[in-house]
């Protein structure tokens, strides 16, 4: 699936090289997922190419700075083609944010994270990025990094690592592009979140729309600590992303959101796990999109409460805006629950565009068109700013939902 | 001088033909009061008019000064003159008042960047807090906000027409007299380029009428004008109520297995 000589080209300490040889290994003798999976039904997993697509084995040029409106990062980190070619930080910096170095094998083995996705990860990411936040530090100002990639024909592996101490605060925002289309990008985020640790995590994915992605969000979240994993999925031909979310610890919370805006013939492919493991814990899932053109979007999520949870609190809502006949929508809750003592909810639409709000505002002298278009950036608008940082990501995104309202509603 | 005429007006919801033949007559610097019993017919009447999906026309005319309205898409409607201050104003998430009347006004032909100062001064003139005018349309406001807001949205959008659906259900009694108020006004004077406000007012309860003193009065019942009066003739109602225009309940509910299915239920 993946040769392993690229892989062995990669740079890093000695443990490094020997895991992804040994991920590699795997690798080749791990089938290709099909459709017929659960995990991967509705997914483009048959078409995609990992064969003509080699690791990247050298750094493209450095991704451009990308300004956070009214916001100083506490840092910022460049990837170039998976490679972290640069991490700026303060000289005070009550954290650690480095490329994973000799001491860093057991960071990368926290999580049991063992299916293609991140065996192909494993094998190919050249340069782990380690974060670290002591006990009761709090980071003011998200740590940024910024991802952009250009090798033409590639698989493109990033990851990161974060352990978050306890009664820690840190918001991180990932900013993803590609100038080339054709690639296959990887990235995984892996979060460990200690007791009483806060954390943010937002993921805004403006790839190319010839690129494809195959991703996994994980956090594991102990006692009474809470974390918001946020993501905009705007770019990539195929763009899927896991998010998974263990609450491990009495009292954990995780906040899961999503905005997303699919068209032309653009596939975004969400899957998401909020799993109960101890007892009163709580999570919310929000995710909201609209597809125009011929593009497809895929929601398929999981809650399960494990024996342990008693006194869960889970809500799981996807709400979906249809804005051609010919763009496709499949929403899949699903509840697996083995306590009685638990409180959830899952719900989820699938619909044009609000007649009701269209003719208020046609009725105030708006014509159709427009009348369309205000609702669907409303729709986007209410979403962006119930995300933490909602305005600095609205900033970011703003002109890419611009483009597409303009596509559409002209 | 404008003028909305209508003209056996019939028009269908779900199959029920709910309005069948409505005539009335609105003039410039008039207020008429559409009156009736629940059910009969009032709502339909401001939502045909300005054409909301899902109300069937089945005859009849509407006209603006000679314009077929009922031709027209409801934003031309409301381009050409005709307002409707809504009973249930719809929630518009994500959607403040400027954005909306901004592209109304570039619709419209005018300049949009008048619409913000235009939208503050008239806030101010009839008490509409003006930190609500940054939220999204009718999202986390009261039923009188809602209703403020509403006519807030007349006032900048100076319509020739406008139909007031249920005004004063939310609205305390010094809303109510504010805004009273100020329609009036509108309704005594030349606007820039506009002759003084036609008024339809849609109520079931003579409260509003007692603020807005209208020059004509109609009783809407089973789906027709049943009577046509003065400002006494809401007194009257007042204290007769509309027995007189429904049709004894249980005679009506109770359908004849006999009777011919395509007879006109009034005759």
């Amino acid at each position: 699936m993946l040769n392993p000589a690229e892989s062995a080209a990669l740079p890093g300490p000695e443990w490094l090289v020997e895991r992804r040889r040994a991920a590699a290994e795997r690798l080749a003798n791990l089938p290709v997922p099909t459709v017929e999976e659960e995990v991967w039904r509705y997914s483009r997993i048959g078409e995609v190419d990992f064969e003509s697509r080699p690791a990247t084995t050298v750094a493209g040029p450095a991704p451009a700075d990308i300004a956070l409106a009214d916001t100083t990062p506490a840092a910022v980190v460049k990837v170039a083609n998976g490679f972290v070619v640069d991490i700026a930080v303060a000289d005070d910096a009550v954290f650690s944010l480095r490329i994973a170095g000799d001491d860093d094998a057991a960071a990368l083995d926290r999580f049991d994270n063992h299916d293609v996705v991140t065996a192909i990860n494993d094998a190919a990411a050249p340069t782990p990025l380690i974060l670290d936040v002591p006990r009761s530090k709090t980071v003011e100002g998200p740590i940024l990094i910024v991802h952009e990639n250009s090798a033409v024909g590639a698989t493109v592996a990033s990851r990161l690592v974060g352990s978050i101490g306890e009664d820690a605060e840190v918001t991180i925002i990932e900013h993803r592009t590609s100038t080339a289309g054709d690639q296959l990008v990887i990235p995984m985020v892996e979060i460990d979140v200690a007791q009483a640790a806060r954390v943010t995590y937002l993921d805004v994915q403006r790839l190319h729309t010839d690129t494809w992605q195959l991703g996994q969000l994980s956090a594991s979240v102990g006692a009474q600590a809470t974390v918001t994993m946020s993501q905009v999925g705007l770019g990539g031909g195929y763009a899927r992303m896991r998010a998974d979310c263990r609450l491990v610890g009495r009292g954990a919370t995780g906040n899961l959101a999503a905005m997303y805006f699919g068209d032309e013939d653009q596939t975004l492919d969400f899957r998401t796990f909020q799993d109960h493991l101890a007892p009163d814990t709580t999570s919310d899932l929000l995710f909201k999109g609209a597809v125009g053109g011929h593009a497809r979007s895929v929601y398929s999520g999981l809650i399960r409460v494990a024996p342990e949870g008693a006194g869960t609190n889970a809500f799981q809502t996807n709400h979906n805006i249809k804005l051609s006949e010919h763009a496709q929508v499949e929403s899949v809750p699903n509840l697996e629950i083995e306590n009685d003592d638990v409180r959830c909810s899952h719900a989820s639409t699938v619909g044009p565009i609000d007649a009701d709000q269209r003719f208020y505002l046609e009725s105030r002298g708006v014509p159709p068109t427009e009348a369309e278009r205000l609702v669907v950036s409303g729709f986007f608008d209410e979403v962006l700013h119930g995300f933490p940082y909602g305005s600095v990501v609205d900033a970011l995104v703003r002109g890419d939902i611009t483009t597409k309202l303009d596509r559409r509603f002209t | 001088m404008t003028e909305l005429v209508i003209e056996g007006l019939r028009a269908r919801v779900g199959g029920t033909e709910v309005l069948q033949g409505v005539d009335i007559t609105v003039r410039s610097g008039e207020v008429h009061a559409v009156m009736g019993p629940n059910g009969s017919g009032k709502s339909t009447l401001s939502h045909v008019l300005m054409g909301r999906p899902g109300y069937e026309v089945t005859g009849g005319t509407a006209r603006l000064d000679g314009v077929d309205l009922l031709g027209l898409e409801t934003w031309e409607r409301a381009k050409a003159g005709l307002f409707l201050a809504m009973q249930y104003p719809i929630e518009v998430p994500g959607v403040s008042l400027v954005d909306m009347l901004e592209s109304s006004a570039v619709a419209a032909g005018r300049d949009r960047s008048a619409v913000s100062a235009e939208l503050a001064a008239e806030a101010d003139r009839i008490g509409f807090d003006r930190r609500f005018l940054d939220r999204a349309l009718n999202v986390d406001l009261s039923g009188g906000e809602q209703k403020r807001n509403e006519t807030l949205q007349m006032g900048v959008l100076n319509p020739a027409i406008a139909i007031l659906d249920e005004l004063d259900s939310g609205l305390d009694v010094d809303g109510l007299r504010t805004i009273s108020e100020h329609i009036e006004a509108a309704t005594n004077a030349t606007r820039g380029d506009r002759d003084p406000l036609g008024v339809l007012v849609i109520t079931h309860y003579s409260r509003l009428l007692e603020q807005l003193r209208p020059d004509v009065v109609h009783v809407l019942a089973q789906g027709r004008i049943q009577t046509t009066g003065g400002p006494e003739l809401a007194d009257e109602l007042e204290r007769t109520g509309y027995a007189e225009w429904t049709a004894a309940p249980a005679a009506a509910s109770a359908p004849d297995p006999m009777a011919d299915p395509f007879a006109d239920p009034l005759a």
